[in-house]
């Protein structure tokens, strides 16, 4: 076994020294190599987070949402609604939403403005997203003024500000008093943005929202996996768009290394030629040329990987920031909870060590089996 | 200080994996950290009725997707192009992939289940 070992350090120290005389061309390969994983993690342990964190923020979501739709658009729940759901056996739970959007002129922001059925707030007052305080420069106790679409200005005291930390969710949160949300917008009462349910056994959602949708023809049903679904699609679809866009960059990496591991210089052939004529064996020489691969591709593999991993969660994936996350005036400050997916790295693993790893062994396996002759020659 | 090569590079990746399983604990520890946090905005989520992530507030079914009405992205007239770039990067309905894929292999017609979706739900 200590034999083994030997032997194999000293495959490693002649692979190394062979590599070093070629010493920018090898470094140069594999600063692009570790480049290229750097790239590849980076976008998929960003979109892994963010669709973890999403999919773990809307599990508590409503179970299903009831929208009343007309000619095709999404239109206040009226009055009578609320009681002919409760006769659908299965709903166990119903309240009426009231939100909207506002468009602020003075930053150009559109908030999402809220009926908070828990923070019992006093006509008058608000609680707002830290985004929208940051943006606007409220802090509680500040008085801010909207004016409404009916015209009429409206003031209202910031009573607190929603926490940063939950800023992926609330970043443009306006949340008010019931009265003053239906003297806002001018709804009447009864009016219901949408119903939020809750039905006694999960196992009967869809019959519930087919119930639903039958009892109420003009209402639109959405289940909270469906929402789960989306975002899920979503942030697949961007990070489908990255990693289109980085195609080029991957298959042009692919031909530099297919290119250098897999055709043997003159050099390479010459010195392959004479470590056959001082007696090496075949298995020698491909055994020489194996750690050459794995070598430089774990390292690459290795080095790529904790950069890209200090540059997602440590540094916000501030590279590619723009592209993964998007845009938007009110943009939330979030910092993700690191979930590394073992199989998503198992892939990035074989699709960066094994190729080439692999591609060095053909060349040399044919150059190790050729006549020593033939080949200095 | 050792010469030889195969030590230095074994020690090399020695360090980093050392690395390496650093981000793994690193990953573990941060996601203990965060938990308070992530509670926090769950419970904000459930006691609110949250349906979205505050992410695109550009427009309405961007700013919910999840929540918007079937033509909200073609909301000034028909087939009218969609004036949002978030709109351009939510991927199209399956259905409607469906439809281009009937479309290519000759046939022209849409699936007998192809129902239209809600922009941005697969």
């Amino acid at each position: 076994m200590n034999l083994w070992i030997e032997k194999q350090r000293y495959l490693i120290d002649f692979t190394l020294a062979s590599l070093a005389r070629r010493k920018w061309k090898n470094l140069g390969l594999l600063l692009v190599y570790a480049l290229l994983v750097f790239v590849l993690a980076s976008v998929t342990l960003f979109s892994h987070a963010l669709r973890q964190e999403a999919a773990r923020l809307l599990q508590d979501s409503p179970e299903l949402i009831l929208q009343r739709m007309v000619a095709g658009r999404h239109d206040l729940v009226p009055p009578g609604y609320m009681d002919r759901i409760g006769q659908i056996r299965g709903v166990q739970k119903k309240e009426g939403r009231l939100w909207g959007y506002y468009f602020d002129p003075v930053v150009k922001a559109n908030y999402t403005f809220m009926v908070s059925p828990v923070a019992g707030l006093a006509r008058g007052s608000i609680e707002i997203g830290s985004a929208m305080a940051r943006v606007r420069g409220l802090a509680a106790g500040n008085v801010i003024s909207f004016r409404s679409y009916t015209g009429d200005l409206f003031s209202f005291k910031v009573v607190g500000v929603l926490p940063r930390n939950s800023e992926l969710v609330s970043a443009d949160l306006v949340l008010l008093a019931e009265d003053d949300f239906r003297a806002f917008f001018s709804i009447p009462p009864g009016h219901y943005t949408d119903i939020a349910l809750s039905v006694a056994n999960p196992q009967e959602v869809r019959t519930v929202a087919a119930k639903l949708a039958s009892a109420l023809p003009d209402s639109r049903p959405i289940l909270r996996e469906e929402v789960l679904r989306t975002y899920a699609a979503i942030l697949d679809w961007r990070e489908g768009i990255v990693l289109a866009l980085l195609f080029g960059a991957i298959l042009a990496f692919g031909i530099l290394a297919w290119e250098k591991a897999s055709g043997l210089s003159a050099e390479e052939r010459t010195e392959i030629g004479i470590l056959k004529a001082i007696g090496w064996e075949t298995g020698d020489v491909v055994g020489m040329k194996l750690w050459e691969g794995l070598l430089l591709s774990l390292t690459a593999f290795l080095l790529g990987f904790v950069a890209a991993y200090v540059h997602v969660f440590r540094f916000s994936a501030s590279l590619f920031e723009s592209v993964l996350k998007g845009w938007s005036v009110l943009y939330p400050r979030f910092e993700l909870t690191p979930h590394i997916d073992g199989l998503q790295v198992a892939t990035l693993f074989f699709f960066t060590v094994f190729p080439y790893a692999a591609a060095v062994l053909v060349p040399i396996w044919r150059a190790a089996i050729t006549d020593p002759d033939a080949v200095m020659r | 200080m050792t010469r030889r090569y195969s030590d230095r590079a074994l020690l090399l990746l020695l360090l980093l994996l050392v690395a390496f399983a650093l981000t793994l604990a690193d990953a573990a520890r941060l996601r203990a950290v965060r938990a308070p946090a992530l509670a926090e905005s769950g419970a904000l989520v459930r006691g609110l009725g949250l349906t979205d992530l505050c992410l695109y507030t550009e427009a309405r079914y961007t700013r919910h997707p999840s929540q918007a009405d079937l033509h909200s992205a073609f909301q000034d007239h028909p087939s009218a192009l969609e004036h949002f770039p978030t709109g351009s990067i939510v991927s199209p309905p399956a259905s409607l992939m469906h439809f281009l894929e009937a479309g290519r292999e000759g046939n022209g017609r849409a699936p007998s289940s192809g129902k239209p979706e809600v922009s941005g739900k697969p």
